[in-house]
């Protein structure tokens, strides 16, 4: 079975993230990391196929991403690739969407395709299903357990872990599937794999490579602004705990959110 | 034809209450563009929430109860509003930013090459015919100004609290219209085999008042009963159950944790708040026993009032909260449920 992940680098969710005087984004000197969520689908991705099979990780976007990409060859991810083309924007959904598709299609035997649950830095998850229905596959979204996967029979069943409850499915292979944190416990890249990751040297495709061209973007961004600062004031409430809940209450009711 | 239509969620033939809230978005958005709002309710009785649909502004509804429909299914549904959007050609598809709502808009953006923005906490129709909006990113770090250019149907999704109902009219008129489905069930190749509902369901999205609890939920007084496994994980256990919930209880407010209590094994993880979790945005929130690191800030800084109830004076929580309250949770908690009692005469 061949299984596809597709990574990004997120800035460390500790990062202090501003945006500066010339309208960039900024985090300081806080490192560049897997995005947290992906952790799980590369570790999915190796317990997939553990028992034969091939697991291939892919990022699209600038050099930015390269260490994510080591990192999950680090973990034990066999093969990688950087989609970079100066006229891909990979911000827009849509553009993902259609390159991931021609990405997954161009490596021909793919069986499942794995993305952590959303980026944690754009916040943003409409790639992943974007993705699923270029290629015409089935999308499995919040996985927390893949409960079976019969690639003879062409099926799998997952559980999905949604806001009112579990849910227990089954479709048909090949899926796209976005996994939640309760899926593994993500490994740490072994020393090996650390020293073999840091050798390898990670093909960059172009969208011509995939056989296909940009389109024009529906969406653009037209700048990042600070968050109006809060009023910091903070008043102190003193005293006993029952002299302190009776201010407390005075105030709350005071501010009309009771 | 030109309009606004907006998704609205459904569970158990129930309308989410957020789904009001992308109707009254929606409402506004077609009455700046001059144009007809209407209702897409698919699923189990969706002849009954479209009326309601009616009475919250819609001028009309599209409805199918077909039993391929029942439950949500992505294939099924996004197969439809697909079919909904070539046909009609909306101005713009909104819906509330839940899992399925989000995975639905986005699947139907895709099949018909059009433009989505997610999870806005506001937007606005521009003379050019695009709509822009702003979304919080980096974890509600920093502010994103987007846009979705004219052309094509628009699709949004909307950040839950974050846009208010239209007012109930029920003077209304509806015109409700049946549609078929587009898929047949030996189309559909995902099968639900069960559904277990979550014994505890927290809303968090949806709660005005959220009492969220730490690690610090493990200085209980209380004894752990000789023989329990893990004496702290059983006091924190006890003072979500015995001292946090009685005080959500009197607010008529939801439950929250942060990371540190939900991987210690304090509460499931539906109840926690943050960069992981789920981002809030009440109009009180009350931290008790959190530090507030920032990736918990993260899911609730746009809070409108914040209190922290916390031992250690220089807690990073101070710094953001409207009120703190230096001490112990164990004794704060409890006096201000008792007050609130007494104030609220309950
Ligand atoms: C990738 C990543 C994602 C993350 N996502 C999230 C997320 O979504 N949500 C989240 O919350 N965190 C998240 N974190 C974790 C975050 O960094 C903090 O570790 C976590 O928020 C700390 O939780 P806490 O405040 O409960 O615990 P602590 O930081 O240990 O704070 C406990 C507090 O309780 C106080 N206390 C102790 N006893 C009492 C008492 N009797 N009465 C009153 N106060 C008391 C202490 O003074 C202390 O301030 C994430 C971290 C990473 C790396």
């Amino acid at each position: 079975m061949h299984c596809v992940v597709f990574t990004r680098a997120t800035p460390d969710t500790a990062a202090k993230v501003e945006v500066g005087a010339n309208g960039a984004v900024t985090w300081g000197d806080a490192a560049l990391v897997v995005n947290p969520w992906d952790e799980y689908a590369l570790e999915e991705a190796i317990v997939q196929t553990q028992n034969g099979g091939k697991t291939t990780v892919i990022a699209l976007g600038g050099e930015m991403h390269l260490d994510a990409l080591k990192h999950s060859l680090a973990m034990g991810i066999n093969d990688a690739m950087r989609i970079d083309d100066p006229a891909l924007d990979p911000t827009d959904s849509l553009a993902y969407a259609r390159t991931a598709a021609a990405a997954v299609k161009k490596l021909g035997d793919v069986t499942l395709v794995l993305f952590g649950k959303e980026s944690v830095d754009v916040g943003t998850d409409q790639h992943i299903y974007g993705t699923a229905r270029k290629l015409g596959w089935a999308m499995l979204s919040a996985v927390s357990k893949i409960i079976a996967l019969d690639e003879v029979a062409g099926t799998i069943q997952v559980e999905r872990l949604l806001e009112q409850g579990k849910e227990v499915v089954t479709a048909k292979l090949p899926a796209v599937v976005s996994v939640t944190k309760e899926i593994n416990e993500p490994r740490y890249p072994s020393f090996i794999g650390i020293r073999k990751a840091s050798k390898a040297v990670i093909p960059v495709l172009s969208l011509a490579d995939l056989g296909i061209s940009a389109a024009a973007s529906p969406t653009r961004i037209d700048a990042y602004r600070n968050l109006p600062v809060r009023d910091s004031q903070v008043e102190m409430i003193n005293g006993t705990p029952e002299e302190q809940a009776a201010i407390l209450v005075d105030r709350l009711l005071g501010e009309k959110v009771l | 034809m030109s309009e606004v239509l907006v998704w609205i969620e459904t569970f158990h033939g129930a309308a989410l209450p957020t789904s009001w809230e992308a109707l009254g978005a929606g409402k506004a958005l077609a009455d700046k563009l001059g144009v007809p709002l209407t209702a897409l309710v698919l699923g189990e009785n969706a002849s009954t929430v479209a009326k309601v649909a009616g009475e919250q502004g819609a001028a009309s509804a599209l409805i199918c109860d077909d039993a391929t429909l029942k439950v949500y299914r992505l294939e099924a549904y996004a197969a439809l509003l697909t079919k909904v959007v070539q046909e009609r050609k909306p101005r713009a598809v909104l819906a509330v930013a839940t899992t399925r709502g989000r995975e639905l808009l986005a699947a139907s953006a895709a099949d018909t090459d059009s433009g989505m923005l997610a999870d806005i906490s506001s937007f606005e129709a521009q003379s050019d015919g695009g709509i822009t909006a702003v979304r919080p990113v980096y974890a509600g770090k920093i502010l994103s100004d987007a846009a979705v250019n004219a052309g094509g149907t628009q699709f949004l999704t909307l950040r839950g609290r974050a846009f208010r109902p239209n007012a109930a009219n029920a003077a209304g008129s509806l015109a409700i219209t049946q549609i078929a489905p587009a898929l047949s069930e030996d189309q559909i190749g995902t099968k639900i085999e069960s559904f277990q509902e979550a014994a505890s369901t927290v809303n968090l999205g949806d709660a005005a008042i959220i009492v969220s609890g730490g690690r610090g939920m493990d200085k209980n007084p209380k004894e752990a009963p000789a023989g329990s496994a893990n004496a702290a994980v059983w006091k924190a256990q006890d003072g979500f159950a015995n001292t946090l919930q009685p005080l959500a209880d009197v607010l008529g407010g939801a439950v929250g944790a942060s990371r540190a209590a939900v991987d210690a094994g304090y509460i499931p993880y539906a109840h926690q708040v943050g960069q992981t979790g789920k981002t809030v945005s009440p109009d009180l929130y009350i931290a008790c026993g959190i530090s507030g690191a920032i990736q918990h800030q993260a899911g609730m800084r746009t809070s409108k009032v914040i209190v922290a109830i916390n031992s250690d004076k220089d807690a990073p929580i101070f710094k953001m909260a409207r009120y703190g309250l230096v001490g112990d949770l164990y004794k704060i908690v409890p006096a201000v449920t008792a007050e609130l009692k007494k104030r609220l005469g309950k």
